[in-house]
């Protein structure tokens, strides 16, 4: 069997569109990021093993790490719940808070950062209250999670939404009628339903979570060992004009992101084959 | 009885299933609250509190921080990097996608899948990748100094850093509505002796109009709004190299807490701006994928 | 105008989609491309439109004599009618229509006033003056088909192509629409050639039919011809309900399930197995033997609603076998279920497997 580069097809345009886009994105996106990976080639290996695992970025990583998990999580939980309801419900206000979903999206880091500081420092709107409590949110690792909480927020909700409402009520009823209670349907025919889409938003939010920079340097108050993030101290290396360490933080960054991304691709693809056999 | 009629009208405003299929009216309640108490004290708290402290000081005191020559300069440079990035990956996303939705050829789903890289980088490598390129000690560092171009520290470096993060907005969007509008009506159009440029401009722009419209709008709130990948290649040169983003980062660092809220507000409102035109958007965009599928389906006789 | 596709072969990939297929249709004919899905008449039809190139070297294309291979479609001025109308959900009816007037170099083009009249001439000739201004998400799947239809005449061309043109409507829309297209082609005697995978749509339209099966023609004639006188067993299933006979021919005779009949196609003695093809209004049934070949079988179901009565029945040896009778002749025998009766076949079509004995 000969190799079929391209089905043939009257419509016009094909070399030069995909010519465009191929140039476009080799130059504006692979080269540059072969460079990335080029750079770090330069560093023998025990200095970038040294790099990635300084006791500094080892705390980073925790702190990245661990926020942007427990972030997902609140996501994943609140998430679900808020596509139930805009989803299922019908009440005054639904459009508008439906709207309001993508703010994060919409909303540039760095406003949302400083906005969430001035509410959660010790005399915010809602840190005062907490401060009662002797809760730190702001300038503590509390506060990356809250900002890390707002920047996935709408991964959650928009992945599950379009998939609830193709959700067949026959389905439930099916359920229904045949003696199941409400809790046991929910739990038994609809969650089961939801798991690879759930999995897929809470892995989006995370992947996002871990990249984020904007947000979090104004919350967070950059303390050395205590409140650095990972792409806070990529940055920093980079203004030292220590590039090659700085690469070598990036590399470790993107083969997380990466793999993240892959798994992602790959649970959209099980879930697809999911749904194909059962239609 | 009016007790009875009320019940029934509220019951019927809060159900749009069958009765067989929803849950207890206490739960529903509970999850509604829970919905508005989630989205309020994380969306709607961080917007009030941005105008509040933007007012804190007075409407003149607002509005003298914004007169200043550097926020000026910072709004001209944001508008400015939109201006170029957005029309640049319109550009991009349309040829994409007319590619990948109305060929088929080898590599297809491997350029699909490259095409949303940009997403899962971080914004920070994003700046990076570009200093590493252009800047003193990067690859073209040296010619560049040699011939006098400036990149990094400069309006190009933020401007391709700009382009990188919003890559793939149009294209997404447009991938599969295109994949599902199909090719007959561009082969209706050969048919009937339609050019090339003819046939893209009459039939398959206006079909694809609103996720166009849709993939620009995001497009452009994440170009005006990008901080970390322009943040790493702006050099923050006040007056010069700052967009509205970095400049709220200065004046907040300067404690200039009405100035940093001030732009913050107006960073705000296209934001606003954007949520309302893409609410609307999508309204359309639905319709010309429902009618994409409806006519696949061939609907009703 | 005439249309000659000649010796056109195409592949999809490893796929062979038409093998070495000729067409050839007169100028003014109107020919049914039929076949089961995948049989390659959709693909012959595009192959002829320009919208599909054959393979390379494989297969020209002449219309009216002209040799148009390698010219595109545009060039060619076909009016093509897609299976789901690909109407231009942005634009009007009226827009629809006139895309093609609207589309010519301004050289050519005609002016306003004369794109209007020719538009409205033709929503007049579809019968659908009324929905001008509608949008095709507006309109009925009858009222698509006819607007599409308008739209390929437009250009006034030379030949009309139609995929499927009524494979999306329910029963009785098609009905009409096909005597509709029929009284239409009368009118215009535009060549054309339409594609269905419905045989009695092929044999009720159409002037003469190809008949296709998995990438070949099988044949190609009047729709008296191959109903009546079917080239091979494919034609003859295709065009209708049969009842299969297994058996084998030897010797003059052939041993057809339960009946024996006389066979002259193959008088030597070697054996070669065979299938007898019967339509199930060219069997008798009898209460008796009457001499004729034939076999005995036993009632099972009567369906007399509509205008023939079915009756299935099992033949002693335990095949199925279906009858169709007329009224008269079944109230005369006064059929139930459960009776043993005999079975006379009036006409079998007996196909000899090839190139074997």
């Amino acid at each position: 069997m000969k190799l079929v580069l391209k089905q043939p097809s009257i419509l016009p345009g094909f070399g030069l569109t995909l010519g465009f886009s191929l140039t476009y994105l080799s130059l504006v996106v692979l080269i540059p990021l072969a460079g990335l990976f080029a750079r770090t080639a330069t560093l023998s290996w025990e200095r970038f093993w040294h790099t990635v695992t300084d006791a500094r970025l080892l705390a980073a990583y925790r702190l990245s790490f661990g926020a942007s998990l427990a972030a997902a999580c609140l996501n994943l939980f609140f998430g679900l719940i808020v596509a139930w309801v805009l989803v299922r419900y019908r009440f005054p206000g639904r459009r508008l808070l439906d709207a309001l979903i993508d703010l994060p999206f919409a909303l540039p880091t760095a406003v949302a950062g400083i906005a969430l500081t001035a509410l959660y420092t010790d005399t915010g709107w809602v840190g005062r209250w907490l401060a009662l409590l002797n809760i730190k949110v702001a300038f503590a690792p509390l506060g990356v999670v809250v900002a890390l909480t707002f920047i996935g927020l709408p991964f959650v909700v928009r992945t599950l939404q379009p998939v609830l409402e193709d959700l067949d009520p026959e389905i439930e009823e099916a359920a229904a009628s045949l003696g199941a209670w409400r809790r046991h349907t929910l739990r038994r025919v609809v969650l089961p339903e939801l798991w690879p889409v759930m999995l897929t938003g809470f892995a989006l939010a995370f992947a996002r979570a871990l990249g984020e920079y904007g947000s979090i340097v104004f919350i967070s108050g950059n303390m050395p060992m205590k409140t650095e993030i990972v792409p806070l101290l990529m940055v920093m290396k980079l203004e030292q004009y220590e590039y090659a360490e700085a690469t070598a933080i990036a590399v470790a960054m993107l083969l997380i992101s990466f793999t993240l991304l892959l798994i992602i691709n790959l649970l959209q693809w099980w879930s697809g084959q999911r749904h194909a056999a059962v239609r | 009885m009016a007790q009875r009629t009320l019940r029934r009208k509220i019951e019927r405003f809060l159900w749009r299933k069958p009765r067989a299929i929803t849950e207890p009216l206490v739960v529903r309640w509970t999850a509604i609250a829970i919905t508005f108490t989630f989205i309020g004290l994380f969306l709607v708290l961080p917007l009030a509190a941005i105008f509040t402290q933007a007012l804190a000081s007075g409407l003149t005191a607002y509005f003298r921080s914004l007169w200043d020559t550097d926020t000026l300069s910072a709004i001209r440079l944001t508008l400015i990097t939109a201006a170029v990035a957005v029309p640049v990956n319109l550009v991009f996303g349309v040829a994409a996608s007319w590619a990948i939705a109305k060929f088929e050829f080898l590599g297809k789903s491997v350029l699909t899948t490259l095409i949303d890289l940009p997403f899962a980088v971080s914004p920070v490598i994003s700046g990076t990748i570009y200093v590493l390129f252009f800047g003193l000690h990067g690859y073209l560092g040296p010619w560049l100094k040699a011939h006098n171009i400036e990149i990094v520290f400069a309006v190009p470096g933020i401007v391709l850093a700009t382009v990188f993060v919003t890559f793939p907005f149009v294209a997404r969007e447009l991938i599969p509505l295109m994949q599902a509008q199909g090719t007959e009506e561009e082969e209706a159009a050969l048919t009937l002796g339609a050019g090339g440029w003819q046939t893209f401009a009459r039939v398959t722009l206006p079909n694809i109009k609103w996720g166009l419209i849709y993939g620009v709008i995001l497009c452009n709130a994440r170009a005006m709004g990008e901080f970390g990948a322009v943040s790493v290649i702006s050099g923050h040169i006040r007056g010069l190299t700052n967009t509205m983003p970095l400049h709220v980062e200065i004046l907040y660092n300067e404690y200039n807490f009405v100035g940093a809220f001030a732009v913050a507000s107006l960073l705000t409102v296209v934001a606003m701006i954007t949520l309302v035109l893409k609410s609307f958007a999508e309204w359309k965009f639905k319709e010309e994928s429902v009618q994409a599928a409806e006519e696949v389906e061939g609907l009703p006789q | 105008m005439s249309i000659e596709a000649l010796g056109i072969s195409k592949h999809f990939g490893a796929f062979a989609a038409l093998k070495d297929v000729s067409l050839r249709v007169e100028t003014g004919e109107l020919v049914a491309l039929l076949g089961p899905s995948g049989s390659g008449k959709t693909t012959l039809l595009r192959i002829i439109s320009g919208l599909e190139k054959a393979d390379a070297g494989a297969g020209m294309v002449r219309l009216h004599g002209e040799d148009v291979t390698t010219k595109g479609v545009g060039y060619r001025r076909v009016g093509f009618v897609f299976q789901h109308y690909a109407l231009f959900r942005h634009m009007t009816v009226f827009e629809n229509i006139a895309f093609g007037l609207r589309v010519k170099r301004r050289s050519q083009r005609a002016s306003r006033q004369q794109i209007r009249e020719k538009v409205e001439q033709l929503l007049r000739l579809v019968q659908l003056e009324w929905l001008a201004g509608r949008y095709p998400a507006q309109l009925s799947g009858g009222q698509r088909q006819r607007i599409a239809l308008a739209r390929a005449l437009a250009i006034e061309p030379q030949v009309l192509l139609l995929d499927e043109p009524f494979g999306a409507l329910d029963a009785k829309t098609r009905q009409e629409l096909r005597r509709w297209l029929r009284r239409l082609h009368a009118e215009l005697h535009v060549t054309s050639v339409l594609v269905t995978h419905d045989q009695e749509e092929a044999l009720e339209v159409a002037d003469r039919v190809a008949i296709m099966n998995a990438g070949r023609m099988e044949q190609f004639g009047t729709p008296a011809e191959v109903f009546h006188h079917p080239a091979n067993e494919f034609v003859m299933n295709f065009l209708g309900h049969v009842n299969v006979f297994h058996g084998r021919v030897e010797g003059g005779r052939a041993i057809l399930g339960p009946m024996e009949i006389d066979y002259s196609g193959r008088p030597h003695a070697t054996t070669v197995p065979a299938r007898g093809l019967v339509r199930p209004y060219d069997l008798e049934i009898e209460h008796h033997p009457n001499g004729k070949p034939g076999f005995a079988a036993t009632v099972c179901h009567i369906n007399s609603a509509g205008p023939r009565v079915k009756i299935d029945l099992t033949a002693e040896s335990g095949e199925a076998v279906h009858v169709e009778l007329a009224h008269e002749r079944f109230r005369a025998l006064a059929l139930e279920a459960g009776q043993q009766v005999f079975v006379v076949p009036r006409e079998v079509n007996v196909f000899v497997d090839e190139g074997q004995g």
